[in-house]
């Protein structure tokens, strides 16, 4: 706690004058308490996360020390659990990309659509309406989301009007009901940027001749960049670290991924199989899901740290 | 629709009426300038209203705006003289439940008439606002912006940024960072800037809401200098708090104040006197204006 010290003692103070009000600070020890409380709340987080690493850090590194690093990152087979074991990542690599990257084709266009929409071309009580509902769907359990993907997109959606050839599992039916599952994300983070951005900044835009797509496209959308890349990339967080829908619909075959019509094992997959059979704590295959975690961390956290690039070089500050 | 339709040239120019010279704002000066007793109206209002809702904001306006000539709107707070402002270039479209009813004839044509695109409208009605709100872009494209998304015929953007900037009295200032943030600048160069911003799709009124009112007095006394220099080219609107501003730039005012409802409480804005600035502020010929113009009230 910082006290605004006076004069040190001895040297000279006039002395206040008859009847002069009191200004002596009295201890306030809430103050200290509130603040205590408060700073243990923001460093909670901050434990957390590196307790995630360290307990990430302890089996993966074993797991290396049996299977070399190049190994794991540039090899194109997995099978972890066959007699003729093989620790090559890319396979699971290459499914979540493929997955991650057709969510975004669904997730950006109509997310930053509808924040379009919300922000600057409904009514006030549409607006009201509406964004509750778009929310609603973001509290849609993801299992929910994985028996729409198994039960509706791949048989009725994919095979059946669209006639794409595609199986029970398909990193296309996962990949496309996940950019669903994003949209909310995207589309109500968009929003509350764009809603930020001054109505000044209209009216001037107005004021010159410009119209609503004008004013939109090159006033209101530059000035919230910031805050749509932030949604964008938790989509992409979000998409990378999604299990449920790509466990139930992706499928579970560990294979390079070339075609979205395939099925495949993604990072997220994997582990959410492997962690529900009985891998012996200590054991290989249980340090592997330790080493795929932990490249699944480092992922996310590389695309966090590029956005947070991307938006300082193109931020307008407003 | 025809697109023709939407067209709101000015289907008569006409040269300005004296070519002033750029001296220092004074009340002598003002008067030789404008002696007509009726000014030539480019813009014009007929039996304004503007509702907000179902509650009348200012009621029955007859306004004319000369061409060439600065006319000041003044008044206490809650007069509407910002609203009827703002319904000159249909700004008051983007405010919900705002309604205009009467005409606003600009060369003759009413802009809140059938076909017409406020977009057009607000093309050759320009806007200043009360608080600087330069783009967060560079000094540069704040200035193209207009010019760009009107889609301007420009032969050499950098010409017209450059020309612009020097019309607006800024262009010594900013020329060695142009294509750096407009949010740099000061709050007085901020107002100039959207100033040029203004002028850089060639309107035909510039319409200024208290622009100085977020700003310093030498700030302020520059803004002024410039809406003189530009009333050779512009039909200047401006409304204003600043009763001195109003007397040394103005060459007619037009006094508003509020009507209180006794029962309702409402207050609805009204004209009460519209004349050349000298004679609003001598000899008025209402004494609710000699009230508020000798600081009696408001």
């Amino acid at each position: 706690m910082t006290t605004l010290r006076t004069t040190p003692a001895g040297a000279a103070t006039t002395p206040p004058l008859p009847g002069a009000p009191s200004l002596t600070g009295r201890p306030r020890p809430l103050e200290t308490v509130v603040r205590w409380i408060l700073r243990a709340a923001a460093a909670l987080s901050v434990v957390i996360t590196i307790g995630i690493v360290i307990s990430l850090l302890g089996p993966a590194l074993a797991f290396f020390r049996e299977v070399p690093v190049l190994d794991f990152l540039t090899g194109t087979r997995w099978a972890p659990q066959f007699a003729d074991k093989s620790f090559g990542v890319l396979p699971l690599v290459t499914a979540t990309a493929w997955t991650t990257f057709i969510a975004l084709l669904v997730a950006v266009p109509f997310g930053l659509g509808a924040a379009i929409y919300l922000a600057e071309y409904a009514r006030p009580g549409v607006r009201r309406t509406l964004k509750p509902i778009l929310e609603l769907l973001a509290g849609v359990p993801t299992v929910v989301f994985g028996f729409f993907a198994l039960s509706f997109v791949a048989p009725v959606l994919l095979r059946g009007l669209l006639g794409i050839q595609v199986g029970t599992f398909s990193i296309l039916a996962a990949g496309l009901v996940m950019g669903f599952m994003i949209i909310p994300t995207i589309a109500s983070l968009s929003e509350d940027a764009m809603t930020a951005v001054p109505q000044a900044l209209r009216q001037g835009s107005a004021a010159l001749g410009a119209n609503r797509m004008q004013t939109t496209l090159r006033v209101v959308l530059p000035a919230a960049l910031s805050g749509i890349v932030a949604a964008v990339v938790l989509g992409i967080s979000r998409a990378i670290g999604e299990t449920m829908i790509v466990a139930i619909a992706a499928g579970a075959r560990p294979q390079m991924v070339t075609d979205p019509t395939m099925e495949g094992a993604t990072m997220t997959g994997f582990i959410a199989r492997m962690a529900l059979g009985d891998s012996r704590i200590g054991s290989l295959q249980y340090n592997t899901l330790f080493a795929v975690g932990l490249l699944l961390f480092v992922l996310t956290l590389a695309v966090n740290l590029v956005a947070i690039q991307l938006v300082r070089r193109f931020r307008q500050e407003y | 629709m025809n697109p023709t339709d939407r067209t709101l040239e000015p289907s008569v120019k006409e040269a300005p009426a004296h070519a002033a010279p750029t001296t220092a704002p004074s009340a002598r000066w003002r008067e030789e300038r404008v002696t007509k007793d009726a000014p030539t109206p480019v813009l014009e209002c007929v039996d304004v209203d503007v509702r907000y809702g179902g509650f009348v904001a200012v009621r029955d306006v007859s306004l004319p705006f000369g061409h060439n000539e600065i006319t000041a709107l003044i008044g206490p707070s809650g007069c509407g003289k910002s609203t009827i402002l703002r319904s000159l270039n249909r700004m008051n479209d983007l405010v919900d439940g705002a309604r205009v009813d009467g005409k606003v004839q600009y060369w003759g044509q009413d802009i809140y008439g059938p076909g017409v695109d406020p977009i057009e409208v607000r093309r050759r009605i320009g806007m200043v606002f009360q608080k600087p709100n330069p783009f967060p872009k560079s000094i540069y494209d704040n200035v193209a912006y207009g010019p760009r998304v009107t889609g301007m015929d420009v032969d050499s953007m950098d010409d017209l940024v450059e020309q612009t900037l020097r019309r607006a009295a800024l262009w010594d200032e900013v020329k060695d960072k142009l294509k750096q943030s407009a949010y740099g600048l000061s709050g007085g160069q901020q107002q100039r800037l959207c100033i040029a911003r203004t002028i850089a799709v060639e309107p035909d009124v510039i319409l200024m809401d208290e622009p100085c009112s977020a700003l310093d007095p030498i700030a302020t006394l520059r803004i002024e200098e410039l809406m003189v220099e530009l009333r050779d080219r512009y039909t200047i609107v401006i409304v204003t708090h600043n009763m001195q501003q109003a007397a040394r730039i103005a060459d007619r005012t037009a006094f508003f104040t509020a009507d209180v409802d006794e029962t309702s409480g409402d207050r609805t804005g009204v004209l009460v006197e519209f004349d050349l600035t000298s004679k609003i502020f001598e000899n008025p010929s209402d004494s609710r204006t000699e009230d508020y113009i000798t600081g009696r009230f408001g």
